[in-house]
């Protein structure tokens, strides 16, 4: 076994794009979750912003273009489950499993032709002096924009939660959504827009999954990292920066499985690999001391007569 | 998974309609071909469909293909097959190693309808096995990734530690320390045959521990997109060319050729001689080929590794000659003692010099 092989600086740096995807998904179930309505599509719609962003991107050769069509994408799958939810009232948990199966399907047929080819490549944020300072440089200034955008992404939706007046409505939609209607706000509006951004982020998600980090398409590519976004929401206990703690914590592990192995480790390869896993539930249990809970109307349907 | 079933359903409504047509034309030999992945997987699936359209090309109106792709290993795989006998096939491939049981159960059923299974050990009076020996092409990759790393760390990305996959790692091992007595190996297992996402953070976290050669035993080509985005490191296609990673990251390749396979065993069914057999062919009879050496490996190297591939082609050298002592050290192969098949098929231990354990 030889540890020194590990390097830490470049052990956080890959860290930090290992943890984007999950991150910039949970974010936007965040905010979806906040306004009371539980998606459980989120890995549907992030394996379809996958495909249209890659889709979009190698069309165009601009992998910016294909981002925003990634979200656009995302949002746009999304809209079918806030149509099911907030006009048909259908059952929120139901509508969800069926929007992943769906996401899924709707996927693998739109990416039929894609498959083998390669997207443009998505620069690297490259700051000539500050990219070079030792430690701090790769970890700070060496990423792509994806990966701050997730970071300012948290921010913002931590501001606005926090701070706008906006926020306010939107948790108090959340947390009492009769309450919310007698005092004159549209409920079903603010909802179905909260799902719309929801869809977005995952849409994003799955984006910098296809653009950068495999560069490529393949049926299913998300492989369960929506279902770890939803988890990280309850994990955070619907706080934005403890999304993305988690999300670091997430990627964290994964990649320092990895590492491990090919430092050989003496340890057997299957405890490596359900570590993620094992650390993320560990964790879990000791945040659920702090007594905050969910928003109170989450998964419930609203309609305006009862 | 939904969606492969409805893959599977949809083509078996296809493979329903072109059954009747078959009725029509009684004297066509119908193949029908089981896919574990998409036809477009570039990898694995890819080379076995380049396969069944080489035995449409070869015998044209005289044959009748039909194939299921994304069929999951298991009783999925059972049904499928069942529907293929049923629709009138004459020689069914089954392409993966987790068929193996479903295809012996749906060829008891079926004694008239023969079978030929990939890379299984489990054969009957119409069940064949076939598979290729790899570990040849393996050889040449070790060959190459000897001279040509620098930091003498070669990663290894395995998938799963079955016989076949510790095979190709202690060929490659051998043949990297035989040309550069310095080289070390650093192996991660994926446990997975196809998993773009977890290739790729594989692949990064080898380069980032100092490897400068990729070596993988896993289907896409999400290594090759690590390699390129790290810059000086060099990779192999796997089961496909993977040339569009040529000349660099990808230096060469190995390649799966089951098309003369294909096509013979199908002259044996119209002809009405097959025989239930076991094939295990190398780079000789041509079902292991060696993807074009690119220009980024210097011209000795590449002259070292091509003289090898034809003395394994030939015969007169074996991947596994002795010298060669395992792990701990015990004697396996005395001086210019080969292995016998035997010992290759089962496989479950390192040579000596590689680190590391073999997960149980």
């Amino acid at each position: 076994m030889d540890l020194s092989a590990i390097n830490p600086v470049l052990l956080i740096a890959s860290l930090m794009v290992a943890a984007t995807a999950v991150m910039i998904a949970a974010v936007g179930e965040l905010v979806v979750e906040r306004a009371g309505v539980l998606n459980l599509g989120v890995e549907g719609m992030m394996i379809t912003g996958a495909i249209c962003g890659f889709a979009v991107a190698v069309g165009t050769g601009s992998p910016t273009i294909g981002f925003v069509a990634a979200a656009a994408g995302g949002a746009l799958l999304s809209l079918l489950f806030a149509g099911l939810t907030q006009f048909a009232l259908a059952n929120q948990v139901a509508s969800g499993l069926a929007l992943t199966l769906f996401g899924l399907g709707l996927s693998s047929l739109l990416g039929q032709g894609y498959v083998g080819i390669k997207p443009p490549a998505t620069p690297r944020l490259d700051i000539p002096v500050l990219t070079d300072l030792p430690v701090v440089g790769r970890i700070l200034f060496g990423h792509d924009l994806m990966v701050y955008f997730g970071v300012a992404l948290v921010a913002a939706v931590w501001g606005f939660l926090t701070y706008t007046r906006a926020g306010l409505v939107l948790r108090a939609v959340g947390e009492n959504h009769d309450a919310a209607h007698a005092l004159g706000y549209k409920v079903r509006l603010i909802r179905v827009a909260a799902i719309a951004f929801g869809g977005a982020c995952a849409g994003l998600g799955g984006a910098y999954i296809s653009l950068i980090r495999v560069p490529q398409w393949t049926e299913g590519m998300t492989a369960g990292v929506g279902w770890i976004a939803l988890a990280l929401v309850v994990f955070a206990s619907w706080k934005p920066w403890r999304v993305l703690l988690g999300a670091y914590l997430f990627g964290g592990v994964t990649v320092l499985q990895l590492n491990l192995q090919a430092a050989g480790l003496a340890i057997p390869v299957e405890y490596l690999s359900m570590s993620p896993y094992l650390i993320t539930i560990l964790v879990l249990v000791i945040m659920s001391a702090d007594r905050s809970r969910a928003p109170a109307s989450l998964g419930r349907s609203f309609h305006a007569s009862q | 998974m939904q969606k492969r079933t409805f893959l599977a359903s949809a083509a078996m409504t296809l493979a329903l309609a072109t059954g009747a047509f078959a009725a029509s034309h009684a004297e066509k030999v119908k193949v029908g071909f089981v896919y574990v992945g998409p036809v477009g997987d570039g990898g694995w699936t890819y080379e076995h469909d380049q396969g069944r359209l080489a035995v449409e090309e070869e015998f044209g109106d005289a044959v009748e293909t039909v194939f299921v792709e994304n069929v999951p290993e298991g009783p999925d795989a059972e049904r499928v097959m069942t529907e293929m006998a049923l629709n009138g096939a004459d020689l069914i491939f089954s392409t993966s190693f987790g068929y193996m049981d479903p295809t012996i159960n749906v060829a008891q059923k079926f004694p008239d309808v023969k079978f030929e299974h990939a890379t299984g050990y489990k054969r009957a009076d119409n069940v064949s096995t076939y598979s290729a020996r790899f570990y040849e092409g393996r050889a040449v990759q070790g060959t190459i990734a000897g001279h040509m790393t620098e930091s003498n760390v070669v990663g290894y990305i395995g998938s799963y530690p079955i016989p076949e996959v510790i095979r190709g790692i202690n060929s490659a091992y051998i043949h990297a320390k035989k040309v550069n007595p310095d080289v070390e190996f650093k192996i991660v297992w994926a446990f997975t045959w196809f998993d773009p996402a977890k290739e790729a953070d594989a692949a990064r976290t080898l380069i980032e521990q100092g490897a400068d050669v990729i070596l993988q035993h896993t289907d896409s080509t999400a290594p090759q997109a690590a390699a390129e985005a790290a810059g000086n490191v060099i990779t192999f296609g796997q089961a496909s060319d993977m040339a569009e990673f040529a000349p660099k990251p990808r230096v060469s390749s190995i390649i799966d050729n089951w098309a003369p396979y294909y096509i013979a065993r199908v002259q044996a069914v119209m002809d009405g001689n097959w025989e239930s057999m076991d094939t295990w062919d190398g780079i000789g009879p041509g079902m292991v080929g060696i993807g074009e050496i690119t220009d980024a490996v210097p011209a000795e190297v590449k002259e070292e590794a091509l003289a090898l591939k034809d003395a394994l082609a030939d015969g007169s050298y074996h991947a596994f000659t002795g010298p060669l002592k395992k792990q701990d050290g015990s004697d396996w192969l005395a001086e210019g003692e080969t292995a016998d098949d035997g010992t290759l098929a089962g496989m479950n231990f390192y040579v000596e010099g590689l680190d590391g354990e073999i997960p149980q």
